[in-house]
């Protein structure tokens, strides 16, 4: 199963790369990793995308919280959560039609055109996982010059929160 | 008033109590050792032959003493060197303090001369570590080093000092406490969870205590010793667990896993209750998983939540300090008045006893023929009525030591358990006795482990390191022969050793006693007359029966109900 693990951690030199070494070495899986100061400057959150079963996941968890700088750690599937991950893409619109349909699909997904050359288009386009799927397919007939995502991050709904 | 970083260094090795570090000096830390050599009287500095020992050395300290080993190492390769001890205590759990020297701060990551990323290259081998890039936090650092290392589940701290930052100045002050925000292991257990567990064991029909290392490092022993005889049940140890409670007691069925015994394999076998203690369901201690245990309910205690049904699925896990948990569980049975059905244990021990009829320890010592190596252990326990520090390096002794050597205390027997580092027993034997100058220190080992830090012989000459060499010689790396024996049909390929040293020689030409031993009945008159020998380092070369076996045996992929007797 797909988890979504928020952790708050150390903004230390090393920290990311004692996270990122503990699911190498241990042979776990990262699909997507994002990390950035919060609004506490001394600490980082990071929200990691990985999969496996319960068992794993557990593990996972544990062996996160035993790293010295690793402050909380929430695993957002065990809540009602929102996701969210942002997306580049540079489209060809060397031709004219293409100019129209691509702002057209563009706004269908709400998309917003950020930065437009004399043959490119890029587009900067936020949601889950599966919307960003979807747009990038729906570009289909045009010619993709680049995708650059984000990974996704995580927030509880509600009252829950991970704070140190 | 202000001090520089190298007397900083010193000052707070005086304020943590450490009397003795393990090290080998070089450019990068040049100025340490001046600071070092201006406070010698207060800090006794160990100069080892190479920084693998050094670690080593801590390991055997800190096994023996339960307090953290310090060591104290350069740069680049002399880093590098370090990194299989602090792997190594990393495994066994072995709270050490780590200090490297780093190039200075400018040249970081421009590929100076003995330059290395030790930080990044002991990641993964090591509780914590730290880089530390300001001369202010030093004192903070090593504080924090300190407490990490020998709190919670104990471990390896490594702390890499940048040159400049050993000359730069500020003002010295050493925090007593320290809190991290990050770092608060928990040390009381559960209490309903203590419940909940002793309700089991009260229940519990053919019930096992399976206690490891954990034990050890807590100091639990006398806590252990208490519970198990209230409850009557029968304990089996991990290698790294034997001691801490006493082997000669009869409700003890010996060590378990791959050459544990017949009856402790059976027992965890066929048990209904298998009790956890310190113990982290190592692969050689459970055999095939699949097969584990397949009847039992479990109990765990441990310190470290990530051990608690990592490998096998726990029924009441409870986290915390062993001691601290086997003191609050013992008020709880004390406060209860059941005890456990004296006729289901009675039944279940005449079961165990039916095990123990099997005998697998049985050998036979056929005085005209080749030594034994389990002789020789065998010896060595009744020559020195069990009460020695043994020290023991990686292989076929190793096993023959946890076997034929009965420790009735904890913290006597130091060897390498979860990495298995061959070279790990003289340097560690070092360590030992000079935390315990005037006790016996033994270091079984083979032809081969021995000539992985051979080089001590020279420290210990330097130091007048007394300790007794028992090097069972049988001209093979006999744990490897052994492997190719039983599954590659004894094609030895590269376990023979051909040119092997004379030991006896090579011994005195480090200025110590040497013997060689080839018949049975010189082995006790030998280990007598060397252990008399108080002051001075004896090795003695066994030559033992060269293909000779280490017996019970659970093959990999087996379960425990399938042993290997003969």
């Amino acid at each position: 199963m797909r988890h979504v693990i928020s952790i708050l951690m150390e903004n230390e030199a090393g920290a990311l790369s004692r996270v990122a070494g503990l699911f190498s070495a241990r042979g776990y899986n990262i699909e997507s990793l994002t990390v950035a100061p919060t609004e506490d400057p001394t600490l980082s959150r990071l929200t990691l995308v990985t999969r496996g079963s319960d068992e794993i996941v557990e593990q996972i968890i544990k062996q996160l919280n035993k790293l010295i700088d690793v402050v909380k750690v929430l695993d957002l599937a065990q809540y009602s959560h929102i996701e969210r991950e942002m997306m580049f893409v540079k489209v060809s619109v060397d031709k004219n039609s293409a100019c129209e349909a691509v702002k057209r699909l563009s706004d269908i997904f709400r998309g917003n055109i950020i930065d437009v050359s004399e043959k490119t288009y890029t587009i900067e386009l936020t949601g889950d996982r599966s919307k960003l799927d979807a747009f990038v397919n729906a570009l289909g007939e045009f010619r993709i010059i680049e995708v650059v995502r984000s990974g996704s991050m995580g927030i509880a709904r509600g009252e829950t929160a991970l704070r140190a | 008033m202000e001090l520089t970083g190298a007397e900083i260094f010193v000052e707070c090795l005086k304020e943590e109590g450490v009397e003795t570090i393990f090290g080998y000096p070089g450019g990068a830390v040049l100025f340490i050792y001046d600071a070092l050599y201006q406070q010698q009287d207060k800090v006794n500095h160990i100069l080892v032959r190479h920084e693998q020992a050094a670690v080593h050395a801590a390991e055997g300290y800190a096994k023996a003493t339960n307090k953290p080993g310090v060591v104290l190492v350069t740069s680049g390769p002399g880093a590098t060197n370090a990194v299989t001890g602090i792997a190594d205590a990393y495994m066994d759990s072995v709270p050490l303090v780590v200090f490297t020297g780093q190039v200075p701060r400018p040249l970081i990551g421009n590929d100076a001369f003995q330059e290395v990323d030790i930080v990044g290259i002991t990641r993964p081998c090591v509780k914590h570590n730290f880089l530390v890039t300001d001369v202010k936090e030093l004192a903070t650092t090593i504080k924090k080093a300190f407490y990490i290392a020998s709190t919670g589940r104990p471990g390896p701290v490594l702390i890499d000092i940048p040159k400049d930052v050993t000359t730069m100045r500020c003002e010295f002050h050493y925090p007593k406490e320290i809190t991290m925000r990050s770092y608060n292991p928990t040390t009381k257990g559960n209490k309903r969870q203590i419940r909940r567990a002793l309700d089991l064991m009260l229940e519990a029909k053919r019930p096992v205590l399976y206690t490891g290392g954990g034990v050890v490092l807590s100091g639990a022993s006398h806590e252990l010793t208490e519970l198990t005889r209230e409850l009557g049940f029968p304990i089996t140890q991990t290698l790294m667990g034997l001691g801490a409670f006493p082997s000669m007691d009869k409700q003890f069925v010996g060590m378990l896993g791959m050459h544990g015994t017949y009856e402790a394999n059976h027992s965890m076998h066929e048990s209904d209750l298998v009790i956890a203690i310190g113990a982290r369901f190592d692969d050689r201690v459970t055999g095939n998983i699949e097969k584990f245990c397949p009847y039992a309910k479990i109990i765990h205690i441990d310190i470290d939540p990530a051990s608690i049904s990592k490998n096998v699925k726990v029924d009441v896990p409870i986290v915390g300090d062993v001691k601290q948990v086997l003191t609050d569980m013992l008020e709880e049975l004390r406060s209860r008045k059941e005890r456990p059905d004296p006729s289901n244990l009675a039944e279940w021990w005449k079961q165990i006893d039916g095990w123990r009829n099997a005998d697998c320890m049985k050998y036979t010592q056929d005085m005209t023929g080749p030594i034994r190596a389990q002789y020789v252990v065998e010896k060595l326990w009744e020559v020195t009525n069990g009460d020695a520090y043994v020290c023991s390096d990686v292989g076929q002794h190793q096993m023959w030591a946890a076997q034929y050597y009965k420790f009735n205390k904890p913290n006597r027997w130091i060897n390498s358990g979860g990495l298995g580092t061959m070279g790990f027993g003289l340097p560690s034997a070092m360590g030992v006795q000079l935390a315990f100058p005037e006790e016996t220190v033994t270091c079984i080992t083979g032809d081969g482990s021995i000539q992985m830090c051979i080089q001590e012989l020279a420290t210990c000459m330097q130091y007048r390191l007394p300790v007794k060499i028992i090097c069972l010689n049988n001209g093979y790396l006999g744990m490897v022969r052994q492997w190719q024996e039983f599954f590659y049909q004894k094609r030895y390929a590269m376990s023979y050793m051909d040119s092997l040293p004379d030991f006896v020689k090579l011994s005195e030409a480090y200025g110590h006693v040497g013997m060689r031993i080839e018949n049975p009945g010189d082995v006790e008159g030998a280990l007598k007359e060397a252990l008399a020998m108080k002051d001075r380092l004896v090795f003695m070369d066994f030559i033992t029966q060269q293909e000779n076996n280490v017996y019970p045996m659970v093959p990999a992929g087996a379960g425990h109900n399938e042993m290997i007797l003969v």
